[in-house]
């Protein structure tokens, strides 16, 4: 009798099923790989979708999306200083992560502000134009530079580069909050003795 | 028909009719007389406001078509909106514009807003009305172009277009009209009289509504706590199609969503308006306006307001041109200083404190109450919450208000959205009956704000990535362009006989040559005399 080994049929059987797991194996790891990355794409769209996009680079990372991308592969939510907090917030409900306080390495919470050019004193040199990541600087070469303040976003990124230092970065004029949780005590009152007294109060 | 009896009661006794509240009615004093003229004031304010988005931005409002000094006519268009339907201004007498500007917020909650001041002179020069021959003849869209052209809004207090609306109406293909008489204020009585001594014109202005919007019935709707206007209302109505019917008083029977529930048994959908379930309401006041429009072609520069509260010596309504200064109003009724603590603008409930005494009377202004912590109670240090439930049973959104309390507390802004804050129509309803003091609209006010803000910050964002998308995508365009530009320039220099190599050696040398001669000179010369070589 002819060992079970060199049975030809049996060859045949171990080397089409030794084949055949070897073609499923590859197949099942190129769609896993690609459903993670498909995965991964949808994850850090999510995160960049919660991000102020800005662009300001203040987090490290030339971009939004550039940081998002690193933080879906792990590296810490707290490194927006634009978002602040709220952000922060969103991403620790998004990532499932404990809400932690902003990393001052990168910067601190400031007021949303928008970069304004002292126009007489602007030299036309279109490093500024070049510098903005979203195009919210109108200009031409020796001629006056403006900044459109509806489009930006105050990332600073234009005050480097200005030869002249002819920008500044002002507090954009936020819409006001006339209802806030603080201070609720008693609202009619103090707008009353506001309108009789033509004085704020204080307590 | 049976069966039709059985849905009204059981929908009577359905959980809707019992929530809200029950506040007493203080409406006897300020009907004690009837609706007074007022004297013109010496200026009017007259605010661009356009109530359909009053949060729109400044170039999207309606814009003023008069300088500052002109002389402007009675009745002369001032101001008006770049979309066909928004709303219009007229000027309520003639005189000067003096001024075009901010003017502050008239009440917590509120924008400043940009005002037209009317220095009005005594002659009282209007222009020529030209009142259409036969007013029964017009077809439905120039009835509503009437409209649009009068200026009107909603009169009870939105002040959303009526054009607008009813537009909007047609094109969701309305069955019923409700003209909504309810007052359930406990102060506010200018609707009462209104119907109380103008029944007849409200019910020529229903039926022109009607013709409008192309609906099929029309109800005018009052509540059981106003007998002269209801009797004023059925005399008015004999021989017409329009039927009547009389509602419980009960806060807040006269919004809108309640209105429709309670009339047509129809529930509005919570993002929807009553058009999405086929019903259009519009207010006594605006019924009366319309009359004006289409009849008499008059632009509406006046209204009906109450003033009353503790503080005046003569309550009154008052027939007010928009844009008279509160203080004017206050002065006409006579105020008791040593009662007077603060001034209110719309109703007790549903009020804000005034912060401005000349601020002026809008178009949505219908009542002003002068008064003191008396009569009217400011809010307390607020409580813990007991859990007693009861802003449960006086919501008429049918929400949980101590539940959206507690998650707007903890910030929990998906459990906030889904507890359904957005159906909140801040009646305070809650914040009356609540034993704990706790003023809960004002939470549901802030929190509706913040929700507000996040939801304009993320659409900013998605603007700026936009933006970002695309200077990337122009900056990689440009590259492209660049390329193969690059690449011919470099070819067309090959065939002349460049090459690289041999321009840079020629630089070099040319660089050699000259500081060979500068050494040359420097021997001889001196340095100021090289450099000018």
């Amino acid at each position: 009798m002819i060992p079970l080994a060199e049975n030809f049929f049996f060859q045949l059987l171990a080397g089409s099923l030794l084949l055949g797991s070897l073609l499923l194996a590859i197949a099942w790891s190129v769609v896993a790989t690609r459903k993670r990355l498909q995965e991964q794409r949808f994850l850090v769209d999510r995160i960049n979708s919660i991000l102020p996009q800005t662009q300001c680079g203040r987090c490290g990372h030339p971009g939004c999306r550039p940081y998002a991308r690193a933080i879906a592969t792990g590296e810490a939510i707290n490194r927006c200083p634009p978002g602040g907090d709220s952000t922060i917030r969103l991403l620790a409900l998004l990532l499932n992560e404990a809400r932690v306080p902003l990393d001052p390495a990168h910067g601190e919470i400031e007021p949303a502000r928008v970069a304004v050019i002292r126009e007489a004193e602007c030299i036309g040199c279109t490093k500024c134009i070049v510098a903005c990541p979203v195009d919210a600087i109108i200009g031409a070469a020796k001629r006056m530079h403006t900044v459109i303040a509806s489009e930006c976003t105050g990332c600073d990124l234009c005050i480097e580069p200005c030869p002249v230092d002819c920008i500044d970065l002002v507090e954009r004029d936020a819409a006001p909050r006339y209802w806030s949780l603080s201070g609720l005590a008693s609202p009619a009152a103090t707008a009353n003795r506001e309108a009789l007294d033509g004085e704020p109060c204080h307590d | 028909m049976i069966r039709q009896a059985f849905t009204d009661l059981f929908a009577r006794l359905g959980s809707t009719t019992r929530r809200g509240i029950r506040p007493p009615t203080l409406r006897e004093s300020s009907l004690r007389s009837r609706i007074m003229p007022t004297p013109m004031p010496d200026q009017l304010l007259l605010p661009l406001q356009d109530y359909a988005d009053p949060l729109a931005r400044e170039h999207d409002r309606i814009a003023p078509c008069v300088d500052v000094g002109d002389w402007v006519a009675k009745y002369q268009l001032l101001a008006k909106g770049k979309e066909p339907g928004s709303l219009r201004l007229h000027a309520p007498t003639s005189g000067t514009v003096q001024a075009i500007e901010q003017i502050p917020a008239a009440a917590i909650g509120q924008r400043p807003q940009l005002a037209i001041r009317l220095l009005t002179d005594t002659d009282e020069r209007e222009l020529p009305l030209e009142p259409p021959s036969d007013y029964r003849a017009l077809a439905p869209e120039q009835l509503v172009q009437l409209i649009e052209e009068a200026g009107i809004c909603g009169l009870g207090g939105a002040g959303y277009p009526t054009a607008r609306k009813i537009r909007d109406a047609v094109e969701k293909n309305v069955k019923t009209l409700i003209i909504n008489g309810v007052e359930c204020e406990p102060y506010i009585s200018c609707d009462e009289a209104l119907l109380r001594e103008r029944a007849s014109l409200t019910v020529k202005g229903a039926e022109l509504l009607q013709a409008a919007c192309l609906a099929d019935d029309c109800v005018i709707v009052i509540d059981n706590a106003m007998p002269a206007a209801r009797k004023a209302l059925t005399l008015a109505l004999q021989g017409s199609s329009i039927s009547l019917r009389v509602v419980h008083r009960r806060y807040p029977a006269g919004d809108e969503r309640q209105l429709v529930k309670a009339i047509c048994r129809r529930e509005v959908p919570g993002e929807g308006h009553p058009p999405d379930v086929g019903v259009l309401v519009q207010n006594i006041g605006t019924a009366v306006a319309v009359y004006e429009a289409i009849v008499h072609a008059k632009p509406c520069i006046s209204r009906i307001v109450t003033l009353t509260g503790s503080a005046l010596l003569t309550p009154k309504n008052f027939d007010v041109p928009i844009g008279t200064p509160v203080q004017h109003l206050l002065k006409l009724c006579g105020v008791d200083d040593k009662e007077h603590e603060f001034t209110i603008r719309g109703g007790s409930l549903m009020g804000q404190y005034l912060l401005e005494q000349s601020a002026p009377i809008e178009k949505t202004t219908n009542c002003i109450i002068a008064s003191n912590s008396l009569e009217i109670p400011e809010w307390e240090t607020e409580q813990a919450c007991i859990r007693c439930g009861y802003c449960a049973q006086a919501c008429p959104a049918q929400l949980q208000p101590q539940q959206l309390l507690a998650s707007i507390r903890s910030e929990e802004r998906q459990q906030t959205l889904a507890l359904g804050l957005d159906d909140c129509i801040e009646c305070g309803a809650c914040a009356v009956v609540c034993p704990s003091r706790i003023p809960l609209v004002s939470y549901y006010r802030a929190a509706k704000e913040i929700h507000r803000e996040e939801f304009t910050s993320h659409e900013q964002s998605r603007h700026w990535q936009a933006r970002f998308q695309y200077h990337q995508y122009r900056l990689k365009k440009n590259q492209d362009r660049a390329q193969p530009r690059k690449a011919v320039e470099q070819t067309v220099k090959e065939a002349q006989g460049f090459s690289r190599d041999q321009a840079r050696m020629e630089i070099s040398a040319a660089v050699e040559r000259v500081r060979r001669r500068r050494q040359a000179l420097a021997g001889g010369k001196d340095p100021g005399q090289e450099k000018s070589q």
